[in-house]
């Protein structure tokens, strides 16, 4: 079983309330501003995710979708 | 492929305007989820306020419309009166609600309206600027109280889930927050029972969000987080202020 995140970059405002409740701590924040000029979140090992979700509930903008195959 | 999580197609995909870290996007999600959970999304109405959720109608999916400054409670008793099949809730800060729209609210209360009213309490105005608002904690800075909220001229903040449920309309009222997964959780809890209670006919029901504002309080989005639960929820207690629901059936 392999998760997946997809971010949807162009919404991210960089708050990183996602950051901060990711158990595993692989979220961190892009070196490369978005569209919007923020700094977009981006996964740093996706195969150590869980798929708890927590990133995406938090998330005001709905920017991260989680799928498992 | 099994999807774990996607945004709620109770929002449409309107990009949000919200600062970062804002607590109205969580809210949204967490209205949105609840009424397509419930099976009331296509039939919803929901009455959006003045100040920052102006554009909240732009981004539910259901029908919505945008009220007067603070007439949302008004607005939704019409609409509740005409269509009482329907799912019909508003959506207010604090400065639409607690200062220019009290009258409003408090008389929609009395008169146990079968509205949902979601409020959401970030203890300042945000939209304008950083005002000091009904709701401002004692001593908390805003771009109109320097020095701090100081009661001797300014009084104390409103508890308006505490006020109003002093009233016999209102059957349930509590107060959420929404920090993290715990807390929002929670806060979905709240809106699905508020929902229901609604749709069951039981009077008038309260949900108040505690939600943070970084860019009016002048933090990072983490360091308001803590901000709230540290000094907010001191103030505004969180849990179950009234429950006179029952089971909703």
């Amino acid at each position: 079983m392999a998760i997946h995140l997809f971010f949807d970059r162009d919404l991210c405002k960089g708050c990183q309330l996602c950051v901060s409740l990711c158990p595993r701590h692989i979220l961190a924040l892009d070196s490369a501003p978005n569209a919007k000029g923020y700094r977009p979140v981006c996964c740093t090992d996706e195969s150590a995710c869980v798929g708890c979700a927590s990133c995406a509930r938090i998330c005001p903008d709905s920017v991260i979708t989680i799928t498992k195959d | 492929m099994t999807v774990i999580y996607e945004k709620t197609r109770g929002l449409q995909n309107t990009p949000l305007h919200y600062c970062p870290g804002c607590g109205h996007g969580i809210v949204h999600k967490l209205i949105g989820e609840s009424l397509d959970e419930l099976g009331l999304l296509d039939t919803a109405v929901g009455i959006c306020p003045v100040g920052c959720a102006v554009f909240a109608g732009s981004y539910f999916s259901c029908d919505c419309i945008e009220a007067a400054h603070g007439r949302a409670p008004a607005v939704a008793t019409g609409v509740k009166r005409t269509h009482p099949d329907q799912c019909v809730f508003t959506y207010q800060g604090d400065g639409d609600l607690a200062s220019i729209g009290t009258a409003e609210i408090v008389h929609a209360a009395m008169r146990g309206e079968k509205f949902t009213t979601i409020f959401i309490n970030n203890a300042i105005y945000g939209m304008t600027g950083g005002q000091m608002a009904p709701t401002t904690l004692v001593g908390q800075k805003a771009t109109t109280a320097p020095d701090g909220r100081d009661p001797a001229t300014a009084g104390w903040p409103i508890r308006m889930a505490e006020m109003l449920s002093t009233l016999e309309g209102l059957v349930y009222a509590h107060r959420v927050c929404v920090v993290d997964i715990p807390h929002l959780n929670e806060a979905k809890k709240a809106i699905k029972r508020a929902f229901q209670l609604q749709m069951a006919g039981a009077g008038f029901t309260f949900v108040e969000v505690l939600s943070p504002c970084p860019t009016n309080w002048g933090m990072e989005p983490l360091e308001a987080n803590r901000w709230l639960m540290e000094h907010m929820a001191a103030y505004y207690p969180l849990g179950v202020i009234k429950d006179m629901g029952g089971e909703p059936g």
